[in-house]
């Protein structure tokens, strides 16, 4: 350890630039997090998909009556669990991480450096949103590879706008999760107490035909239903393409809103005194799902 | 002056952390910070380095309030916490490419892993080094920008000795090229090897200050002579009355402070002798840093 002396070389970024680096250079180092943590990779991308092949199994893959229509199994489930894979990719690993490293002292580090905080907090959301889109086309791909979903190119410009919308929603909503968990222990038992519930009822595990109409308010008022019902029409092969359901694009956009202001109000970059989780493992973080 | 505190205070609740601190640090200088668990140390480092907001007192520095300082005021600090995590998923080299990113002075990649010795582990996850390794990884991100102040919050904990010394070349090192450094401590060699002035706190409060050398001269030019009596039935009276120095021991064991070591050893032998006593552990040693620290802190402590 020896000559501390400095040889610099002058800085010729501009801020712009230099802040462009950044949030790239976090995106990638939260990509890598995420898929060197294999427990956290199987829960998000692995689970959805055994769900897809358990359920087609279980129900075969003729027509089944859904809000939206007689499907074949395989064409409902692709996309409302490409739904389900997303939302868990963006609220519920965003919920996690971000505590996980805030009772680790890792924001606390950040929050001592020039990285301005919206650099990491955007770094944090688009990698969600950026596993979110690997999840979520992995599971229409082998829809449409192994059980004959149908997929037109007219209806992608609908999808892709519904799955930014729900995406960057529930990303959002991730990052205020953490805001009012105190401990890393609380983020994945609310994250999954409140996504799990609104699954059922979200036309996500099950499809509802004509449900009582106070499931239906419930699951119209939580964004999880609206980011499916978006995304299914979008995809479905009784809809005109592109077929933009702006109704249900209003409601994510206002949790959107919600999620950003608690977020705004409450995130915390210190640890909560004596939530350290230093020396433990990490094998553990999904245990409550 | 590179940083400056004047009547600093902070309470949590009832309880005063730090109260009433004064002190000035030099640019280029090795500050030390000592003083027992809940001493106030770290919270007045925190201060300094932004984390924290103060109820009271006046702060400066690098010529700005920490807790106004923004960007450009972290731009020019370097901060290696104790509790500062790293993602351990992550190589060293990543590490140190994600943080450098942020600095406009940036340090090479190549320079830095240099400085604290770990080039041959550029590509290991941080997860897979030992203990000392990763304080090494937290020393280099905390120079990484070319810190003008880099806060070191007890940055040898868990070192073996000879990584220790290496560390403490290092830091001399950045201070001859002009970096301030501000270092918390609970090791009395640490503070005495590298710093150029120290304060002692307990309490939330400065308990002495000045630079190592004067902190011993506090103590006078006092000489301790210790050792263990056996149970005599000599009265203490003869042994103790005629020392120059102040007694004080516990259970049969006796320290004997005294500015007049020569007199008082040759009585306490004489003594011995005349009483055919041979006094067990019998040892002379001039004050060291540790007396005096433990004095001030209070030694249950």
């Amino acid at each position: 350890m020896s000559d501390a002396s400095a040889s610099l070389a002058p800085d010729r970024r501009s801020p712009f630039r230099r802040d462009l680096q950044l949030l790239v250079r976090s995106v990638r180092a939260e990509n890598r997090l995420f898929w060197r943590t294999p427990i956290g990779a199987f829960f998000t991308i692995g689970l959805p998909l055994v769900m897809l092949v358990i359920f087609v199994a279980i129900f075969g893959n003729d027509p089944i009556g859904t809000s939206y229509g007689e499907f074949a199994t395989a064409q409902f489930y692709a996309a409302s669990l490409g739904v389900f894979a997303a939302a868990s990719a963006t609220y519920t690993n965003l919920a996690i991480n971000l505590t996980m490293r805030r009772d680790d002292g890792v924001l606390k580090r950040v929050r001592g450096t020039p990285i301005p905080p919206w650099v990491f907090l955007a770094g944090a959301i688009l990698s969600g949103m950026w596993i979110a889109a690997f999840a979520t086309t992995l599971m229409v791909g082998i829809g449409i590879v192994a059980y004959g979903v149908d997929v037109q190119l007219a209806q992608l410009p609908a999808m892709i706008v519904a799955f930014l919308a729900g995406t960057a929603c529930f990303a959002t909503l991730g990052v205020a999760l953490a805001a009012v968990s105190k401990t890393a222990s609380a983020a994945p038992a609310i994250a999954n107490a409140t996504i799990l519930p609104l699954a059922f009822l979200s036309n996500v595990f099950v499809p509802l035909d004509d449900p009582p109409s106070w499931l239906n308010l419930i699951g119209d008022i939580f964004p999880l239903k609206p980011f499916a019902v978006a995304f299914t029409e979008a995809m479905s092969p009784f809809s005109d393409a592109p077929a933009f359901e702006w109704d249900r694009l209003v409601v994510l956009i206002g949790w959107t809103v919600i999620g950003a202001f608690v977020a705004a109000k409450r995130f915390r970059w210190e640890p909560v005194p004596g939530a350290s989780r230093r020396g433990r493992g990490r094998r553990n973080r999904r245990s409550a799902a | 002056m590179a940083i400056e505190v004047e009547d600093l205070s902070k309470s949590y609740g009832d309880l005063r952390a730090v109260d009433g601190v004064s002190f000035s640090v030099d640019p280029g200088e090795v500050f030390a910070i000592l003083g027992p668990n809940g001493a106030g140390k770290s919270t007045t480092v925190e201060i300094l380095e932004g984390h924290r907001r103060r109820d009271g007192g006046r702060v400066t520095v690098l010529g700005v309030d920490p807790t106004e300082g923004g960007r450009a005021f972290r731009n020019r600090i370097g901060i290696v916490l104790q509790e500062a995590g790293v993602d351990k998923e992550l190589t060293v080299r990543e590490t140190l490419d994600l943080y450098s990113t942020a600095y406009t002075r940036r340090r090479s990649i190549d320079e830095v892993i240099e400085m604290v010795e770990l080039a041959d582990k550029l590509d290991e996850r941080i997860s897979r080094l030992s203990g000392g390794q990763q304080r090494r990884v937290d020393l280099a991100l905390g120079v990484i920008g070319t810190p003008d102040v880099l806060f070191l919050d007890e940055p040898t904990t868990g070192f073996d000795p000879a990584a220790r010394r290496r560390s403490w070349e290092l830091v001399r090192d950045l201070a001859d090229n002009g970096t301030t450094i501000v270092l918390t401590t609970h090791y009395l060699e640490e503070a005495e090897e590298l710093a150029d002035h120290l304060i002692v706190m307990a309490g939330g409060t400065i308990v002495a200050a000045g630079t190592p050398e004067s902190l011993r001269d506090q103590a006078g030019e006092a000489t301790i002579i210790r050792f263990a009596l056996p149970s005599v039935d000599a009265s203490l009276a003869g042994l103790l009355d005629p020392l120059h120095g102040d007694a004080s021991g516990r259970d049969r064991r006796l320290e004997i402070s005294t500015t007049k070591p020569t007199a008082d050893l040759a009585h306490i032998t004489g003594w011995a002798l005349q009483h055919g006593i041979e006094l067990d552990g019998l040892s002379v040693a001039s004050v060291t840093l540790e007396d005096v620290y433990l004095r001030l802190v209070g030694a249950d402590s």
